[in-house]
């Protein structure tokens, strides 16, 4: 299931804005890479090009490889339909689908893939509820739309929905950020659980929280106002936090940063 | 400065606060009376017009065949007979502009909001839209008499009415529908893609739904406010007094069309008759209003 990401020599335009370049970065299966770094340097960018969120934006674009097993998701031939089926993201701010109930949310993806047997999507339901520890708080109002939930339910709700479809990757865009700390938690916990299972890649704020979830922690920089984001380094966690080999890094992570 | 604001061991002195100064207290007077003097203005003329519908038109509507009889063999000074054959008229010539103009004008929405990227071809089909929606009834109903008429040899009927009050509507819906789709969260469409939904299915089964009480009120308020439209009917049309229910073929009433025939009548059943139907298409266009609010409420997005 979970698959290894190779990126290479990515470059990311917005239209004539270069916005990163030349990021190599591989990342291993059932591993959590976290993705540092200040506001602006492109986390965002790199992770929506992962999954083919990117081009989403008009006039957006990409040059260079990213290997999924060995198989780029950019060459011509791949459709980006299916290399979102097979990468799952979950945004910063959580965004159920207002029309729908709980359990309609959780399935949506397969629902719109087609699938009908209900016993089936019940099961689904169940199962990646439970995986996103939600199952226990809404199993008595499946059938209440999903806009009713706490911010912290509505994100472990989209946390459900992603993992429904049985992405093999999961890419996280601060899923914490608009969170209390015990939700927080809760999906830290849900991280280091799903680990087992998926390859995910996380852009967090939250040092502690990189520390805490990652096994891997890039860096990214930005060299100046106008100019693209750079990945500065990536290395296992402990090291980045203990003893990084850029000095950028270590004035970032210590808070001499700017 | 600041320092002294905001040190700890300095609290605020009494009086910290001052009350408010008369100064503002008369602005404040001056325009809360301005303001509820203008909305008199505006309301006056409301009431005053419906009192006068109302009280000059109520007695036709009491007459039992008014909602059931056509005016077909009925003369000029009888008091009986009844609008059916124009209430029939106004609500199938709308409701066949609608089926035209309702399809055509989501559609547009949504090449405009979901395909257009604000191109070129979009800009020119929002300064199109915008330049029909600015076009009198007059000159549609002109349009599409030089069309259907003089150029197709065509009847007058009911349908080409119909055409006329399709370039009426079409851009009152695109521009509600439009407004309805750019109100639906971008967050929305890259969750559905985020799981590898294509772009036409979440248009369908996401943004659509989403939009869907809006657009529905869009669409009735739209039909309601073409019934009440002249210029068409008095050009496209011929007036008959008796029902006729094909829309392609032959003269056909409506409310309006009504209206001004009996305002030739100088009976005073002429007079009723005039009142009683303008009171008819009021009460016509409130009915359609009504239903839009109630659809409205129905399909709108529940949270609990
Ligand atoms: N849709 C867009 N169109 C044009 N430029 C964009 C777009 N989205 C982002 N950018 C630009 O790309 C650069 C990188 O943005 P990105 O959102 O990836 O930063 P980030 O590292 O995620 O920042 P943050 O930590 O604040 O979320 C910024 O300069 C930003 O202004
Ligand atoms: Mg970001």
């Amino acid at each position: 299931m979970a698959k290894r990401f190779d990126i290479k020599d990515l470059n990311i335009y917005y239209g004539k804005f270069h916005a990163v370049s030349s990021v190599n970065l591989a990342v291993p299966p059932r591993n959590v890479t976290a993705f540092i770094g200040p506001s602006g340097c492109g986390k965002s960018t790199v992770l929506r090009s992962l999954n083919r969120m990117h081009e989403v934006a008009p006039g957006a674009r990409v040059e260079g490889k990213v290997l999924l097993d060995g198989e780029d998701i950019y060459a011509s031939t791949v459709d980006p339909v299916e290399v979102r089926r097979t990468i799952g993201m979950v945004f910063q701010r959580p965004n159920p689908f207002p029309t729908m109930s709980i359990r309609d949310n959780v399935v949506a993806g397969l629902k719109l893939a087609g699938v009908k047997n209900k016993k089936k999507l019940d099961e689904v339901a169940e199962r990646s509820l439970r995986g996103a520890n939600l199952w226990n708080e809404v199993k008595d109002r499946l059938d209440r739309p999903g806009g009713g939930l706490s911010g912290g339910q509505q994100q472990r709700l989209c946390i459900a929905r992603a993992i429904a479809v049985q992405p093999d990757v999961l890419l996280m865009d601060e899923p914490c950020s608009a969170l209390d700390p015990i939700s927080t938690l809760a999906i830290e916990d849900l991280i280091t659980e799903l680990k087992k299972d998926f390859t995910i890649v996380i852009v967090t704020h939250n040092m502690q929280q990189a520390a805490r979830v990652s096994d891997q922690t890039a860096f990214f920089n930005l060299l100046g106002v106008g100019q693209p984001g750079q990945l500065i380094e990536v290395d296992d966690t402990e090291k980045i936090f203990s003893n990084p080999s850029q000095k950028a890094t270590e004035d970032y992570i210590s808070g001499r940063f700017g | 400065m600041t320092a002294v604001l905001t040190d700890p061991n300095r609290p605020a002195q009494a009086p910290a606060f001052q009350k408010i100064s008369t100064a503002r207290q008369i602005k404040n007077r001056l325009a809360t009376v301005l303001t509820g003097l203008t909305f008199l203005v505006a309301v006056i003329p409301l009431v005053w017009l419906l009192y006068t519908v109302i009280s000059n038109g109520y007695e036709a509507l009491l007459n039992g065949d008014w909602w059931f009889k056509s005016l077909k063999g009925v003369l000029p000074e009888q008091f009986t007979g009844g609008v059916y054959h124009a209430l029939y008229g106004s609500i199938v010539q709308a409701l066949v502009c609608a089926l035209i103009a309702v399809p055509i004008g989501i559609l547009t929405a949504i090449y405009l909001v979901e395909y257009g990227n604000n191109g070129r071809f979009a800009r020119i089909t929002t300064f199109m839209v915008d330049i029909l929606s600015g076009v009198p009834s007059i000159v549609a109903a002109l349009f599409v008499f030089a069309l259907w008429v003089t150029t197709f040899g065509l009847e007058t009927s009911a349908f080409a009415v119909s055409l006329a009050l399709v370039l009426l509507m079409l851009p009152v819906v695109v521009r509600s529908t439009e407004e309805m789709l750019r109100l639906v969260p971008d967050e929305l469409r890259e969750a559905s893609y985020a799981l590898g939904v294509p772009k036409w299915k979440t248009i369908v089964k996401i943004v659509l739904p989403t939009a869907l009480s809006g657009i529905v009120t869009g669409v009735m308020l739209a039909t309601a406010r073409v019934m009440g439209e002249t210029a068409p009917v008095l050009v496209l049309v011929g007036y008959s007094r008796s029902i006729n229910f094909d829309v392609f073929d032959g003269n056909m009433a409506s409310l309006p069309l009504l209206i001004y025939n009996e305002l030739l009548n100088p009976e005073p059943a002429g007079q009723l008759r005039v009142w009683g139907a303008a009171l008819t298409l009021i009460l016509l266009i409130m009915f359609f209003n009504l239903v839009a609010t109630v659809i409205s409420r129905f399909s709108a997005i529940k949270t609990k």
